[in-house]
């Protein structure tokens, strides 16, 4: 039997052989990976030749969906939230070409997330941002890169995080041009909007329900449209019977296939924006259930509880009267309900039967989509209310609440 | 959601008055020391009804929380360390508590350790903004999870009562 010195020995001995051969694995890498990364390419060439990554992408202006193409060079978009969404947006804006993309995460790449696409089990461990930097940098060396890992809700990550946005541009200082989010929560979905609200920034917001069989993408332009503490969070409903949903035991389900569905109808989003083709959703919801895409637009609530939603609002009403329309748009009467307790105006994308069909204490939506729950009216005009006059306007669910605050 | 006890331990916490969040420079101190106020008064009644189950405190800007809580399941005492920040949308959004120790070791939880609250949580937040407070956070969202996730992690041997003399009854 060996004795302990002489296994203590054999150990480093192993050991030492390890190493040499890590270090000769690494230099194999570097040399394969030297190999496999093209170079820079200085301009989008429309030439079809098997070696040209654009070819395809630049046919778009010769069959003419796209007037400029190479323009997508030009932009920088921030994503915020690099999981089962936001990876996969990043790659498709990384194929496409994208001047710049600005990557925010506080997660690690986990074996839990390999139900999703774009991230590999070797990966597990990395920081999610640093892990889709490198494949996305081998993917398209066009692309530059900025990564910062850190949760964005908390005060000092905020302060960065707005900096970046309003100085992180294709130009240094001057602001992103998109901020897509693709984050899981609503503390985050709420901290981007506070964002955007305050710099006046353009974003999209998407989401996947915590069942995974629905979905949505959103326009958000501050002062515009419905920003998204103008009114409780939208879900796309999913018919699936109440009772049957069973939430014990687990925090949220999730499929690649739900999710690829909403990072490629919002990419889609991002390059008929950024490239100006085609007609730019303001809100597209799927459901998977049905198959069904419920679209529709809001205007920003006056009545937000998000002040610099409203200041934007001001801004934008000033910008509108600067400016009158030239052209003579044949607008249909805007549809505004009566008992509209939220101040919603839907802009005319719903027909009045449709409306009509949506009833109750809820906003005015068109069929598939509905609010997350509702607020009694009262709640947001009044700071200061008493315990009795909350226990008006619940709907029904909620009833068993109302007993916690009796007195 | 909540049973009957919960409740009424609820109705007694004092509703919160100022509508700040921490970038609020000049209305933050105020709300810290309704938070405060609305803690400490939380702990005087568990004390008295015989129910006390948590401890917390802040960093000196009120933004960085951490503490301990407690659960007594038949007769032993089970002891968790807890933590969480104040989100910049705070008090809009409530923040997100996490017992990191129990972290990966229940299906009820996210990244971190944060725990998932149930659905009713999230509305009844909204609609009390920016009346509850982080005593409501504790009543509502930690309480009740507690309650739940402590006794089926102690019956699927997950969760072992660590022998800290202290921590006897
Ligand atoms: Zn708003």
């Amino acid at each position: 039997m060996a004795t302990v010195e002489e296994l203590k020995l054999r150990v480093r001995e192993l050991e030492n052989e390890l190493i040499k051969c890590k270090q000769k694995q690494c230099a194999m890498e570097d040399a394969q990976s030297l190999e496999l990364h093209r170079p820079k390419i200085e301009k989008m060439s429309a030439e079809v030749v098997d070696s040209n990554p654009y070819s395809r992408l630049m046919a778009l202006k010769r069959m003419g969906i796209v007037d400029d193409y190479e323009k997508i060079r030009t932009f920088a978009v921030a994503v915020v939230g690099v999981g089962g969404v936001g990876s996969v947006t990043a790659e498709m804006l990384t194929r496409c070409g994208i001047g710049k993309l600005l990557l925010f995460d506080y997660d690690k790449v986990e074996l839990a997330n390999m139900n999703r696409l774009f991230f590999q089990p070797h990966q597990a461990g990395l920081s999610k941002v640093e892990a889709a930097e490198h494949t996305l940098r081998n993917i398209n060396p066009d692309v530059s890169f900025e990564t910062h890992n850190y949760n964005i809700t908390t005060m000092e990550n905020f302060t960065h995080f707005m900096d970046r946005i309003r100085h992180g541009g294709m130009e240094e200082g001057k602001p992103v041009d998109l901020v897509l989010s693709c984050v899981d929560n609503f503390e985050a979905r709420m901290a981007i909007n506070k964002a955007c609200n305050e710099l006046g920034q353009i974003w999209m917001e998407s989401g996947v329900s915590e069942n995974a069989v629905s979905g949505h993408i959103q326009l958000i332009i501050p002062g515009e449209t419905a920003c998204f503490a103008c009114a409780p969070p939208l879900v796309v409903a999913a018919n699936i019977d109440e009772k049957t949903l069973k939430r014990e035991g687990v925090c949220a389900a999730s499929l690649p296939t739900t999710m690829g569905v909403v990072a490629g109808i919002l990419v889609q989003n991002v390059l008929k924006y950024l490239l100006k083709f085609g007609t730019v959703s303001y809100y597209l919801g799927y459901n998977a259930m049905q198959d069904f895409f419920p679209t529709m637009a809001m205007k920003a609530n006056p009545q937000c509880n998000d002040r610099h939603c409203r200041e934007q609002q001001e801004e934008y009403k000033k910008r509108e009267a600067e400016c009158p329309k030239v052209e003579v748009v044949q607008e249909e009467e805007e549809v505004v309900h009566e008992d509209n307790e939220w101040g919603i105006e839907l802009v005319s994308e719903v027909t009045d039967a449709e409306l009509q069909a949506a009833t109750g204490d809820r906003p005015e939506l068109p069929e598939g989509i509905t609010v997350a729950y509702t607020i009694p009216a009262e709640v947001r005009v009044a700071q200061h209310i008493t315990a009795s006059q909350v226990l008006t306007s619940f709907y029904h669910r909620d009833l068993q609440m109302h007993l916690w605050f009796d007195k | 959601m909540a049973d009957e006890a919960t409740r009424k331990a609820v109705s007694q916490i004092p509703l919160l008055k100022t509508n700040a969040g921490p970038r609020d420079r000049t209305l933050w101190p105020q709300r810290l020391k309704e938070e405060y106020q609305a803690l400490i008064h939380f702990v005087e009644q568990n004390k008295a009804a015989d129910n006390d189950w948590f401890r917390l405190e802040s960093n000196p800007d009120g933004t960085r929380w951490t503490g301990t809580c407690w659960f007594i399941h038949e007769l032993l005492r089970y002891e968790f360390q807890i933590e969480f920040d104040i989100p910049v949308t705070y008090p809009d959004t409530a923040p997100e508590v996490a017992v990191p120790e129990l972290d990966g070791k229940t299906a009820k939880m996210y990244r971190g350790g944060k725990i998932c609250l149930t659905d009713h949580f999230a509305p009844l937040w909204a609609r009390n903004v920016p009346r509850f407070g982080l005593a409501h956070l504790m009543a509502l969202g930690l309480g009740p999870w507690l309650a739940v996730e402590i006794p089926d992690l102690i019956s699927k041997g997950i969760v072992q009562r660590e022998k800290r003399g202290n921590t006897y009854l």
